[in-house]
């Protein structure tokens, strides 16, 4: 799995990557997730449907992850423009 | 005494043009100090660097080819936005996706635009000065959001009526280019030809 966030200026950034049925990897991934929640961010799986369609879901914490998900996509919240 | 009135009169019109140049001379010096220090209070783009902001679309574009399905990753390519149908309501709305503009709402079937809803995301930590996300990544946080809770997205953005931010002949001709887009994608895909006779959006 993959944790990657979206920046200004960078693109996506590699956050941290491991295997979740290591305990030491998990520990990284958890760690670096929470943090990103912490600092705000909205989480999302990319997935796809029996359909095909491809579609995001928005994670609240790292238990909501699927542990086959490759990668969460961390980015800033949405707020009301202009 | 008429010539003693007409000087005074000059004298007086002399001070009084002097205090009035004073005091515009240091209206304007304020006015400029002022708008010094807002440029100053406003976050400096400190560093930006066209090759950088290059790299930066550059992967997002790559990010964002990965997580579309591949019919709205080549509508994004080649007309430069894309339509992501949304799933609330009866009439479903379907929805535009420009790079940092508002998301544009309209009826698929009628081809009537709703509306516009404005919604940002920005980065607070601005790692170079700027909060602003590259431009696909912006699309793929919209698409992101209304995929995964249209609902939510539609509730946080404000809404305004259609135009204010862009143009209707622009929507109209954006939807008609879609629509052209599609016919052609249509005709050159066989195994999508059964498609051709069904009507479309516009």
């Amino acid at each position: 799995m993959r944790l990657l966030r979206v920046k200004p200026g960078h693109g996506e950034v590699v956050l941290a990557e491991g295997d979740v049925t290591v305990p030491d990897q998990y520990a990284e991934l958890l760690q670096a997730f929470r943090r990103e929640l912490d600092a705000g961010m909205w989480a999302a799986v990319p997935t796809a449907t029996d359909a095909g369609r491809r579609q995001a879901e928005l994670v609240r914490s790292f238990e909501e992850v699927p542990v086959d998900a490759e990668r969460v996509i961390f980015f800033p919240r949405a707020a009301g423009g202009r | 005494m008429a010539l003693a009135l007409g000087t005074l009169a000059i004298v007086l019109v002399a001070l009084l043009s002097v205090l009035a140049l004073e005091r515009l001379r240091r209206s304007s010096l304020r006015h400029s100090l002022a708008g010094l220090r807002a440029r100053a209070r406003r976050p400096a783009i400190t560093d930006y660097d066209p090759g950088r902001e290059m790299r930066a679309e550059q992967r997002a574009r790559e990010l964002l080819h990965s997580c579309v399905n591949e019919e709205e990753w080549s509508m994004y390519r080649e007309l430069g936005f894309m339509r992501v149908q949304g799933t609330l309501g009866q009439e479903r709305c379907a929805y535009l996706l420009y790079p940092h503009e508002p998301i544009l709402a309209y009826l698929p079937d009628s081809g009537l635009i709703v509306g516009e809803y404005c919604v940002e995301f920005p980065d607070h930590t601005r790692p170079y000065g700027s909060s602003r996300l590259p431009d696909s990544d912006d699309v793929l946080a919209k698409w992101i959001a209304l995929t995964a809770d249209e609902r939510g997205l539609i509730e946080r953005a404000n809404m305004h009526l259609p135009g204010r931010q862009i143009r209707v002949a622009k929507v109209r001709g954006d939807l008609a280019r879609l629509a052209s887009w599609e016919r052609e994608r249509a005709g050159s895909h066989p195994q999508r030809r059964r498609l051709v006779g069904s009507v479309p959006a516009l």
